[in-house]
């Protein structure tokens, strides 16, 4: 059984009454009560259109896709829960990797089309991306008027691999890690 | 100025037409405010955010905005609600809250109707809003609005009480029911023989007073005791299937209440409009300074209201007729004994 206090308790529902307001003091006058009140400064909100805030850098905001990268293999259309995402390729030759060798064939995208109305951001295409063409990026501001319009292509999904952070080194003794690089 | 006025001789329907609109502006006005200053922006500090900063400077215009809104949307009711009721019952509760104001003294002559009983046509007529409340639950054909509007008859019905009991001592040392006597009383009095502050009844009385203010917000439904409109029982009580104009009717009544209380709560413990006799201010001042002198006193008390609101979670309902019934009737009944006595000692 614990020990009663011996200072005289502030009864609870006082206390709760001096919490409210002791926020409200610190909201309106955040540099002490001498100073003119400031409470754009002292609330812990920010007024969005005018003010933003950084998400952090590793903040899964929407997927970029790093065009180069991706071979149409069908990977994350096949392991993507809900079917957001759409790829079409065809065929093409591409020059081969030595002299004198024989021309590659690749495939060239078509279509990668990212359906974010149905994306439930779980990540799955990311993690099983063998070849290091998706990244998750920090930037949320891509919301549309009609639904049919969040259906990003392949040129939006690019330029969000600008927004993409730098890859911070593993710390030590996880190097056996794949690397995920953007660039 | 004055001359003038005095000397203009109106008819007895102008001097009521002149007076309602005063009247209506004066508590729509404070009513706004009362809005704009606690709901949006007091609250929201206390809840370390800005509030509407939007419609207007900081806000100020969202009232309107808001109001604008209501106005444009759709008047719908459920299709086995009894339409005549249903649409009365916003308007009983208006009209309740309205005609508390009828007897709230503002000056020495700013009063609608200086009646001999005053504070206990004030207590007859805030609980007429109960049979509002009921019919808009019984006619809205909802279960929900069924259950919230029981609710807040027996709440209503069980504050009523400390409330009417809380007020009688303060009826007890004024001696008198009109509430222009009470306010002069506070006025001329003394306490202990020092006029300074002339004897606002919060000094003496200041259990009746805790009993008053705790009676007012479980009155106003505030949220300790929000029981009948639980959102998260009853998703809005006997306000459920309201919208429009007609809800806007309750939210304007809600806080016309509030403004109301706080106005009889500062008559009646904080000495009204007046200030204390020693102070020598001439009637002819009091015209101007009492209406504000009351309203700063409604405004802070309305404060105090909704400083209590946004800080205590709700009350259980088995909880909150316990605090009623075994709590707060009972202490009132023992300050009306002890007030009596001492009534009657000194």
């Amino acid at each position: 059984m614990p020990a009663k206090p011996s200072k005289p308790q502030v009864p609870g529902l006082i206390k709760g009454l001096g919490v409210t307001l002791r926020t409200a003091k610190e909201t309106i006058f955040p540099d002490g009560m001498l100073k003119p009140p400031a409470p754009s400064k002292g609330a812990a909100t920010v007024q969005y259109p005018r003010e933003k805030e950084a998400p952090v850098t590793r903040a899964r905001g929407v997927i970029a896709l790093k065009e180069e990268n991706c071979t149409a293999c069908m990977l994350c259309v096949r392991e993507c829960p809900d079917w957001c995402i759409y790829i079409e390729a065809h065929k093409t030759l591409a020059p081969p990797r030595r002299e004198g060798g024989k021309p590659r064939v690749v495939n060239e995208l078509d279509r990668f089309d990212f359906d974010y109305a149905l994306c439930m951001y779980c990540g799955i295409c990311v993690e099983v991306c063998p070849f290091e063409a998706l990244f998750w990026s920090p930037e949320y501001e891509y919301s549309e008027a009609h639904i049919a319009d969040l259906i990003h292509d392949r040129s939006r999904l690019a330029q969000w691999m600008e927004t993409v952070p730098d890859f911070e080194p593993y710390e030590s003794g996880s190097e056996q890690k794949v690397k995920k690089v953007p660039r | 100025m004055t001359g003038v006025l005095s000397a203009l001789e109106l008819a007895y329907w102008q001097q009521t037409t002149i007076r309602l609109l005063a009247g209506l502006v004066a508590v729509l006005l404070l009513t706004g405010g009362v809005v704009y200053l606690y709901l949006f922006k007091f609250v929201s500090f206390m809840q370390s955010r800005l509030g509407p900063m939007e419609a207007g400077p900081y806000g100020s215009l969202q009232l309107l905005a808001e109001v604008g809104k209501w106005i444009q949307k759709e008047d719908i009711s459920t299709k086995d609600a009894d339409k005549f009721i249903f649409g009365l019952a916003p308007a009983v509760v208006l009209v309740s809250t309205f005609l508390m104001f009828v007897v709230i003294p503002a000056g020495p002559n700013a009063v609608m109707a200086d009646l001999g009983t005053g504070i206990y046509y004030v207590l007859a007529i805030s609980s007429l809003s109960v049979i509002g409340i009921l019919m808009a639950g019984w006619a809205s054909a909802n279960k929900y609005a069924l259950m919230g509007a029981l609710r807040a008859g027996g709440q209503l019905i069980a504050y009523e009480l400390p409330l009417v009991l809380g007020v009688l001592g303060v009826v007890i040392q004024a001696g008198s029911l009109n509430l222009q006597d009470i306010v002069y009383a506070q006025s001329n009095g003394e306490i202990f023989g020092i006029s300074a502050i002339g004897n606002p009844y919060i000094l003496t009385q200041f259990v009746a007073f805790a009993i008053f203010m705790i009676a007012v917000q479980a009155e106003l439904t505030q949220t300790p005791f929000d029981m009948p409109i639980a959102e998260s029982e009853l998703v809005a009580g006997y306000q459920v299937e309201y919208s429009g104009i007609r809800f806007l009717v309750y939210f304007i009544a809600e806080f016309a209440t509030a403004v109301g209380f706080a106005a009889i709560a500062s008559t009646l413990f904080l000495g009204g409009w007046a200030l204390p006799a020693s102070w020598g201010f001439s009637d002819t001042a009091m015209h101007v300074i009492g209406p504000i002198n009351v309203s700063i006193k409604a405004v802070f008390l309305v404060g105090v209201v909704f400083w209590v609101r946004f800080t205590f979670p709700r009350f259980r309902e088995d909880q909150l007729q316990r605090l009623a019934w075994k709590g707060l009737i009972p202490l009132a009944l023992a300050n009306i004994v002890v007030t009596a006595i001492l009534k009657v000692v000194f």
